[in-house]
């Protein structure tokens, strides 16, 4: 068992009292919404692609405890840029990092690798993923229809 | 005779795990009796004896030893009906409260719903008295229809009033204390309303029978569930209280053995109540532990363990009240509810309080409590909730205050 200091880094909590990249888009390519079927929490991450498939904005908002509203701003700054390609990538690494795998030596998640401690404390680990998957959601969606997906 | 108060240290004594350590390694401060409660020895032990000295299945056996446990398991029955002054026959034994509702909506809602009647449900609802509801109404093209909450977390009366004289309303489904906002009832009033108004009703009595007296013929309902597990009780049983006259007209909800009198190749006859509602083997060792946290409960006298719930929570209401803008939900006056007591603080979300108040050993519950159209009502996502019982003690109330203010003074630093 972790203590809580590895929950709540200074990272975490820094991301959380400032979130960046939060609010909406006006005109995103795609906007999921996920849930937290535990708790209640809602997430909105808004994805502004470009022709090549580029993230080149990304906007979260929503409602949410400082695991999933850090999570959400750590992961805006880190896929800002990335392909689509890349940034399905940097959602797996992350995936398996909130089940206890680190992440490969050549895969850098930058703030994010502050949330490999949620591993430890599985109520939360949904918490962390809760963006991250309304990302994949997001990036599925796109290049399969045009129309805005309603996510669970 | 006055009734003797409620010694909580003695309780705790007869309550093993609660002498363990949190995870932290602190003392554990288990406030989340309203998500299921702690079990006190006698019932651990009615249960490892059960199986340890009379373990067989029951009904049918001829040896004595399945003659045994067939005594046991029906004298945890009667041992139920006499608490909550139903009778034997009408009262059975499901999978818990969820599946005794599902019993209800499927049994009666399935075959006495016609399209266009409604269904009354409240807002403050458990997921578990909305759902089956649902289910059943899309299969019947039957409405559920949903009483506001208003006020500090009251029923809206005179929507149900309206609903009942202007809508073909078949069944009242009500919560007596809510999970979320601790609010009493006024069951009594609600199932006059529906019965003068030609509806069944259905009484959730989950986070009542624990704590308070109950009794079926007091709710005034059709029928009253509730679950074994938040009243000292094991998992895995759950109780459907209902007049047996109006069960026994109503075709069975699951079918199988034990359930049965007679099965041929065209067709099948039922078993006598209560067992036509309890298909294959039921849960045994279940209702024996049952039997005996309600021996427990009546040892201790239901007027002291209300007693006992309303001195904590006047607490917990006052531990509460001197926390910086803390939001709680629900009356303020303790004498009108129960024990949940919901509350929020704007700087710290539900899932971050339970979290750091865990590493002080505080065991309290955080999220939507499975009353999303309550936190809808309310306008949170979510809420953290404590919620007594007879083991808690005025220092476990105290602890929860303690806890809150460094789980603050923790997110705050830097």
């Amino acid at each position: 068992m972790g203590g809580i200091e590895d929950l709540y880094q200074e990272m975490i909590l820094s991301h959380y009292r400032a979130p960046r990249n939060r609010g909406t888009l006006t005109n995103p390519t795609v906007s999921v919404t996920q849930n937290n079927p535990m708790c209640g929490d809602e997430i909105q991450v808004d994805v502004l692609l470009d022709d090549d498939g580029r993230i080149v904005e990304l906007a979260h908002s929503g409602q949410g405890c400082s695991i999933s509203q850090s999570a959400a701003s750590m992961m805006s700054e880190k896929v800002m840029g990335t392909t689509r390609d890349e940034a399905q990538h940097l959602i797996e690494v992350f995936r398996r990092m909130m089940h206890g795998d680190d992440p490969p030596a050549d895969v850098d998640l930058g703030d994010s690798e502050a949330l490999a401690g949620v591993a430890r404390f599985p109520a939360r680990v949904k918490c962390a993923l809760l963006p991250w998957m309304a990302l994949k959601d997001a990036l599925q969606s796109v290049g399969t229809t045009k129309e805005t997906p309603h996510g669970q | 005779m006055t009734e003797a108060r409620l010694d909580s240290l003695a309780v705790r004594a007869d309550v093993p795990i609660l002498a363990r350590p949190s995870a932290s390694g602190r003392p554990l401060v288990y406030l989340d009796s309203a998500a299921t409660s702690q079990k006190p020895m006698p019932v651990l032990d009615a249960m490892d004896d059960y199986y340890r000295a009379a373990n067989a299945n029951v009904h049918r056996g001829v040896y004595a030893l399945a003659a045994e446990a067939t005594e046991r398991f029906e004298q945890g029955r009667a041992d139920v009906a006499r608490f909550v002054g139903s009778r034997p026959e009408g009262t059975v034994f499901a999978k818990n409260a969820t599946e005794a509702v599902n019993l209800v909506a499927y049994a009666w809602g399935l075959r006495h719903l016609t399209a266009g009647d409604v269904v009354v449900v409240t807002e403050m609802e458990h997921h578990s008295n909305i759902v089956p509801w649902q289910i059943v109404a899309g299969l019947t093209g039957a409405r559920v229809e949903f009483v506001p909450v208003v006020d500090d977390g009251v029923l809206d009366l005179a929507v149900l009033r309206d609903l009942l004289a202007t809508e073909p309303v078949k069944m009242v489904a009500v919560v007596h204390v809510s999970n979320v906002l601790g609010t009493i009832n006024p069951v009594a009033d609600i199932t006059r309303m529906a019965r003068d108004a030609g509806a069944r009703s259905l009484v959730d009595a989950s986070q009542s029978v624990p704590h308070m007296p109950v009794s079926l013929a007091a709710t005034g309902a059709d029928a009253m569930v509730f679950t074994g597990h938040k009243m000292l009780g094991p998992t895995g049983i759950g109780v459907l209280a209902a007049d047996p006259a109006w069960l026994d007209g109503l075709e069975p909800f699951l079918g199988g053995g034990e359930m049965i009198s007679d099965v041929r190749r065209e067709g099948s006859t039922w078993a006598d109540l209560p067992h036509k509602f309890e298909a294959g083997t039921p849960p045994i060792a279940e209702a024996v532990g049952l039997g005996a946290a309600v021996r427990y409960l009546e040892g201790l006298g239901m007027d002291a363990v209300r007693a006992h719930e309303v001195e904590l929570t006047t607490r917990l209401l006052a531990v509460l009240g001197g926390v910086e803008d803390a939001t709680v939900y629900g009356p303020r006056d303790p004498a009108r509810r129960g024990s949940p007591v919901s509350f929020s603080l704007p700087d710290l979300h539900p899932h971050d309080i339970a979290q750091l108040v865990d590493r002080e050993g505080v065991c309290v519950r955080a999220g939507h409590h499975c009353a999303k159209p309550l936190m809808r009502a309310l306008g949170v996502p979510a809420t953290t909730r404590a919620s007594t019982y007879v083991y808690n003690t005025a220092d476990d109330v105290d602890a929860l205050g303690a806890a809150l203010a460094s789980a603050r003074a923790f997110m705050g630093r830097v």
